[in-house]
């Protein structure tokens, strides 16, 4: 009993590791920007493709996220000049426009024909 | 015990990314993209930010200076025919306005027409617009013209609830507001009705309501 217990307690080894990495894919798959990939990134540009210029409220129900979260997702696309940033105060009361940018638009076309691409190549092996 | 200041849940001499270090590798694991799920979060997201541009606001008060316009022209109509008719060609006005304001708007945009939100809307207007259109013969047949204002002022509140739903906040209360005044008028006497109070419930509704909200959703969701 007392071994049975102790071997229960004794931490065995798994049999396969915790994480399996699986080797990358022989595929010609396309190098996809990683700024953009993030998925409230994705959401921001997405739904300024769609709109000349969405507020920081409209942008946070949009995508259903925090103040925090989408303040620091806004600043990476702003500081890589995909989106631009417009702070005002209207009747004392400040305010935060988006606006797409021509290399921010560019950033989501090519983002979407990598994707076309990747289903192409997947689809094909 | 002698008070300790040091600070043990982080240790000031080790930097933060020596316990959470950054990933080395810049590039993206193959295994971690989903183009499907991601062209089907993109197509999500413009759509649901589309419904902040597709109803037309400006459009809107337009409609409503119409029906305004409209009200005083059919109050000063001698029988309930003539008043009909009055109301009937503003409803057809008021289509062409609203085809016209949305077109706008889209073009504006660069947004499709009749895809996403638009088409969720048009789809939630349709079904009480032809049950106005059916019951508007019915009653005029049966000489319930005092029935009308409240059942179009009531229609009509329920189709932009169920076609708004899926745009702006300030679309199903519109919604709400034109169905309060329907109900309103299905409360008031009917004499009244006979009167010119058809006309000040309709002028209200279809005048007031479109003016007002019009005005927001341009000043708040462009255009």
């Amino acid at each position: 009993m007392a071994r049975a217990l102790a071997q229960r307690r004794k931490p065995s080894k798994p049999a396969t590791p915790a994480r399996d990495h699986a080797p990358a894919p022989a595929l010609q798959l396309p190098q996809l920007d990683r700024l953009i990939h993030e998925r409230i990134r994705l959401g921001i540009v997405s739904a300024l493709a769609t709109n000349a210029s969405l507020s920081f409220k409209d942008l946070k129900r949009i995508l259903k996220t925090t103040d925090g979260n989408l303040s620091v997702h806004a600043r990476k696309l702003e500081e890589a000049e995909y989106i631009s940033c417009l702070k005002y105060f209207e009747a004392r009361v400040p305010r935060t426009e988006y606006r797409l940018t021509a290399a921010g638009r560019r950033a989501l076309t090519q983002y979407l024909d990598q994707m076309e691409h990747w289903i192409r190549v997947t689809r094909e092996e | 015990m002698p008070h300790s200041r040091q600070h043990h849940l982080r240790r000031p001499h080790r930097p933060t990314h020596a316990i959470f270090p950054r990933t080395p590798n810049p590039t993206i694991d193959p295994g971690s993209v989903n183009p499907a799920d991601d062209l089907r979060f993109i197509r999500d997201t413009m759509e649901r930010s589309a419904s902040f541009t597709a109803v037309p606001g400006w459009g809107q008060v337009i409609l409503g200076l119409t029906a305004l316009a409209a009200a005083y022209i059919a109050a000063h109509q001698p029988n309930p025919s003539a008043w009909l008719k009055v109301w009937l060609a503003e409803a057809v006005l008021a289509v062409i306005i609203a085809f016209i304001s949305i077109r706008w708007k889209a073009n504006r945009r660069g947004l499709p027409l009749f895809t996403g939100p638009g088409r969720k809307v048009a789809l939630g207007l349709f079904p009480p617009t032809i049950a106005a259109a059916l019951l508007t013969f019915l009653l005029q047949r049966n000489g319930m013209t005092a029935a009308l204002a409240p059942t179009w002022l009531l229609l009509y509140g329920a189709g932009i609830i169920t076609g708004g739903l899926y745009s702006v906040p300030a679309v199903p209360v519109m919604g709400l507001c034109f169905m309060a005044t329907g109900a309103l008028a299905a409360v008031a006497p009917a004499a009244w009705l006979n009167g010119n109070a058809a006309n000040y419930f309709l002028a209200a509704g279809f005048g007031g309501l479109h003016i007002v909200f019009g005005f927001l959703i341009a000043r708040r969701h462009g255009g």
